[in-house]
């Protein structure tokens, strides 16, 4: 059964005729090959797939495509301009280690932009929190603390609206 | 594709949604937040021919103080939004107190009050404390509502007394009792994991001091939320002393049949079910004191 749908991605908008059982994850990987969003566990435990659905963090392989019918979705790639300016989360997660491989860090940038936005200078056990529902089998989640706290700086150190988008 | 096909219907009223299901009946399956659906749909271990999207219907979410005193939280509102209302802060502690530990934040930013309550997961959180709290299930089909205490709506593993043409679409939590405490506590390996053990404890006191009635809530133990009646008759009538609520957590675990399972031995779970139950209902005496100022 098939629908046709008008959502935004990152502010542009798309209209694409989809499967009801498309997941809004396949959707965004291989309807319009943003390929940035990761799947990983495909039933909701491992994050790293988190997109924003109207400004807030979920997990884009347990919703429909044909659920994001008239809203807006941000994914990962809609964070950078271009690859010489990252995001001040990206730079922050750049500059203290806070990935490896690299698999499950679309999940937790997507993650971390909301929250930092309502917590600008979080504790420790915010952090860990706000990031209980992302899986990093890489770095022991050390690095990533030590990222958001970075990124926590330089967010608040950073002009409003410098990171573009409202993000 | 991971799910299997099948229809999908985003109904934009409560009328168009009781319609869709009362034409289809037992073939449709509704959809929440999806946060447990989808999972088993991924998996195909759930393949419904038709879904009956909720989330347009703007009647079905949002929380009010009930015409009737308490709280009418909508079946479709966002256990976030539950999370963070003042209304429920003040109206029932006791859930603002368990909601964070339901699964992860991501996961209650879609997940939807009632959704989970209609799932009937054993090992959910809501489930017990709507029997704790007393709650109404309110609920509607095409041509008729009714409502339903929440110690019958909860029927076993996955079941609810819902008939596959009905629709949760409120729930109303009465006020507490003047001189009543609440307290909710559960033991899980790793935060937002479910529950080895969870318990929900609700103390109302008399004017002398002694407990006029108890309630003790547990859950991941069973089939859905179990009611530690030998716990309140050790309790009630008695001044909630240290050694009086050891001896109503002790009358608990003995009670209680707990699984074994790969993440916990029936013992182990049994010995949960002790000490959580101690833990909640000291605290909960302890603000029940505080409320009788």
């Amino acid at each position: 059964m098939s629908h046709e749908i008008t959502l935004t991605v990152n502010d542009q908008a798309y209209t694409r005729v989809v499967d009801s059982r498309l997941l809004l994850s396949d959707f965004l990987r291989h309807t319009l090959n943003l390929t940035g969003t990761h799947v990983g566990c495909e039933h909701g435990v491992c994050g790293a797939c988190t997109v924003l659905l109207d400004g807030v963090a979920v997990r884009s392989c347990l919703t429909f495509a044909v659920q994001a019918q008239g809203h807006a979705v941000t994914t990962v790639e809609g964070l950078a301009s271009d690859p010489a300016h990252l995001h001040p989360i990206q730079q922050a997660f750049w500059e203290a280690h806070g990935l490896q491989c690299g698999f499950c860090t679309p999940g937790f940038l997507m993650t971390l932009v909301p929250f930092l936005h309502e917590n600008p200078d979080p504790t420790e056990a915010q952090i860990r929190d706000a990031l209980s529902g992302n899986l990093c089998r890489c770095t022991g989640y050390q690095f990533i603390v030590d990222a958001v706290r970075l990124a926590a700086e330089k967010l608040r150190a950073a002009p409003a609206g410098a990171a573009g988008g409202g993000l | 594709m991971k799910p299997a096909p099948f229809e999908y219907y985003a109904p934009a009223t409560r009328d168009d949604a009781l319609a869709l299901l009362a034409a289809h009946g037992g073939e449709a399956k509704v959809l929440a937040g999806g946060q447990s659906l989808v999972p088993t749909m991924n998996f195909r271990l759930a393949q419904p021919a038709i879904l009956v999207d909720l989330n347009g219907i703007a009647d079905l979410f949002g929380i009010a103080e009930d015409a009737g005193g308490g709280l009418r939280i909508g079946a479709m509102t966002r256990q976030r939004t539950v999370e963070r209302s003042p209304l429920v802060a003040t109206w029932a502690p006791l859930v603002a107190e368990a909601m964070p530990h339901i699964a992860h934040p991501q996961i209650r930013n879609r997940g939807t009050f009632g959704g989970s309550l209609a799932h009937a997961d054993p090992a959910a959180e809501l489930p017990a404390l709507a029997v704790a709290l007393d709650a109404q299930m309110h609920t509607q089909r095409a041509g008729g509502a009714r409502q339903i205490p929440a110690a019958d709506f909860f029927q076993g593993l996955f079941t609810t007394a819902l008939e596959p043409e009905e629709l949760l679409v409120a729930v109303v939590i009465p006020p507490l009792p003047a001189r009543t405490g609440t307290a909710f506590a559960e033991f899980a390996r790793r935060h937002g994991d479910y529950a080895l053990v969870g318990a929900a404890a609700v103390v109302t006191l008399d004017a002398g001091g002694a407990v006029a009635a108890s309630k003790l809530v547990l859950f991941s133990i069973g089939d859905g939320p179990i009611v530690a009646h030998p716990a309140a008759a050790v309790l009630d009538g008695t001044l909630p002393t240290g050694s009086a609520i050891a001896a109503a957590a002790a009358a608990a675990a003995a009670a209680v049949d707990p699984p074994s399972d790969i993440h916990a031995t029936a013992a182990y779970r049994r010995h949960l079910v002790g000490v959580l139950a101690r833990q909640t209902l000291t605290r909960a005496v302890d603000r029940a004191l505080a409320n009788a100022g």
